[in-house]
């Protein structure tokens, strides 16, 4: 399973084996990754599992879509590099990806 | 001790934790899976786009590794007040120091004639979904009893199946209860144009069939035929346990804005409590994932000797077609409504002011509209409406920090 690591504001970090087909928070959410709240459940309403794609892998993840997008203009602190972790989708093509989270949700 | 698995009572237990709460935890659920999400049932999981383990909140062994003792399968009959006890159907008896009562609100029930013919059903639970799936498997005409958002969000996953809807509603327009008559009218033309008979003013007068569903009968006498109906007319919160108890209970249990019942022993929270919205000046119960979190979230803050109000925003989403709703407050009473955009691009927004004060916005398809507009709600702005009704202009500049007073 591919790996993903998680880390925190004050830099403790939690590597995961994400299933594939799974979002980059439902990944988070089972493996009691703290920071990702995930209100919503993942429709992409809430704009709580808001993380920064590490640099190296924003190519691999893409960019969010409109929706997402706006979602994110409104978070805290929104950094080019802002992601929904529920609009990601863990793939092989993910394996070492590494997200940080933000000091806050919503 | 926490009485229901659904969304406030899983909240509310974590919650517990993370407020370092030490002693034991106890989670009582009727039902057999893991607490789960119930949004999905009416769409991606009724559609069978989402497997069962993605709807639950938190893996198995969260419950384990935060010594919280999840009792799954197991009803709760009686509280004992005096004797701080909770006695299960099994006649266990469970003894608590704290209680929270996290029963939530299921469906109304319609006592028409055939309404336990096999082919009408309910949805709650992933048992429900699941029957659901099964009887829309079977059928090619679905009708649906009651326009509010689950009749709806179902309509959308039945036409994408391939479905002749059909939707029966009382009131002169869809989602009276919870949208303005704009909202409405969005989302009456969407499911018109997906092919969906929406009828209006349209009372049921029973189903029938010979052992199983044929037709959904109309008081008007006309006969719908059909081989699969849902019947989704609002939810009812469960109060019993509570009423039994002799606590308050009006349209739920009655809750102070800490979410403590009048016992200061049992609080309540998410769908089945009755508070005082800080925000809006009046008592009120809400049917959603939110406030059930983020009441649960107080309540379990309270539980461990804190004073936490709860006076979070209310809001609420659905999905239908390519269309998401985010709405934020609460816009009953409103005496203004400024539409921003233009619905046909299925882009839109309505704001309802009162006095122009912004009481709620509900976005179609425009999240910025939606979290600015909640954060208005929040802040009981006024805000200017030419703003709110130009599509060009930057709400985000409304909600800078006013500039301060000169010394």
């Amino acid at each position: 399973m591919p790996k993903i690591t998680y880390i925190e504001q004050n830099g403790t970090e939690h590597v995961v084996d994400a299933e594939v087909g799974l979002s980059v928070m439902e990944a988070a959410v089972r493996n009691m990754v703290p920071g990702i709240d995930a209100d919503c459940g993942g429709a992409c309403a809430c704009a709580t599992c808001h993380v920064y794609v590490d640099e190296a892998w924003l190519e691999k993840t893409g960019k969010p879509e409109a929706m997402e997008e706006s979602m994110l203009d409104f978070a805290y602190e929104p950094k080019p590099n802002s992601r929904l972790s529920c609009q990601i989708r863990v793939s092989e093509a993910l394996d070492g990806l590494v997200v940080r989270l933000p000091e806050f949700q919503g | 001790m926490i009485i229901g698995a659904g969304q406030a009572g899983a909240q509310a237990a974590a919650s517990l934790r993370q407020e370092g709460f030490a002693g034991a935890i106890t989670l009582l659920g009727e039902e057999t899976p893991p607490p789960y999400q119930r949004p999905p049932l009416s769409k991606a999981y009724l559609m069978g786009a989402l497997e069962e383990s993605r709807l639950y909140l938190r893996p198995r062994d969260f419950y384990e590794k935060n010594a919280i003792e999840l009792r799954l399968g197991a009803r709760a009959l009686r509280i004992d007040r005096a004797g701080k006890a909770v006695t299960l159907e099994s006649g266990e008896a469970l003894a608590y120091d704290k209680l929270l009562i996290a029963t939530g609100a299921p469906p109304r029930r319609i006592p028409v004639p055939g309404a336990d013919l096999p082919g009408v059903a309910y949805l709650r639970t992933i048992e429900d979904s699941d029957a659901l799936r099964a009887v829309l498997a079977g059928a090619r005409r679905l009708v649906i009893v009651g326009a509010g958002y689950i009749g709806l969000e179902v309509a959308a996953a039945a036409r994408k199946a391939g479905l002749e809807v059909t939707i029966l509603e009382l009131a002169p327009r869809a989602l009276s209860r919870v949208a303005c008559p704009q909202v409405s009218a969005f989302f009456h033309d969407l499911h018109r144009a997906a092919g969906v008979d929406l009828r209006l003013e349209t009372a049921l007068a029973g189903f029938e069939g010979a052992g199983r569903l044929e037709a959904a009968v109309l008081q008007s006498g006309e006969r719908v035929a059909c081989e699969a109906a849902l019947v989704c007319v609002g939810a009812a919160p469960e109060t019993q346990l509570a009423e039994d108890a002799g606590l308050k209970v009006e349209n739920g249990v009655w809750v102070d804005e800490t979410a403590q019942t009048e016992d200061p022993s049992i609080w309540a929270a998410g769908d089945c409590a009755n508070h005082p919205s800080v925000l809006y000046g009046r008592r009120v119960r809400l049917e959603s994932v939110p406030n059930a979190i983020d009441q649960a979230k107080a309540a379990a803050a309270n539980m461990t000797g804190k004073r936490v109000v709860y006076d979070a925003t209310p809001w609420f989403w659905s999905d239908q077609y390519d269309v998401k709703l985010q709405t934020a407050g609460l816009g009953e009473g409103a005496d203004q409504v400024i539409a921003r955009g233009d619905p046909k691009s299925k882009r839109y927004a309505v704001f309802s002011l009162k006095q122009g004060r912004l009481l709620a916005v509900d976005a179609m398809n425009d999240p910025a509209s939606f979290i600015a507009g909640k954060k208005l709600v929040a802040l009981k702005a006024s805000p200017n409406p030419k703003m709110l009704a130009d599509p060009a202009a930057d709400l985000k500049s409304l909600l800078a920090a006013p500039p301060k007073e000169q010394d």
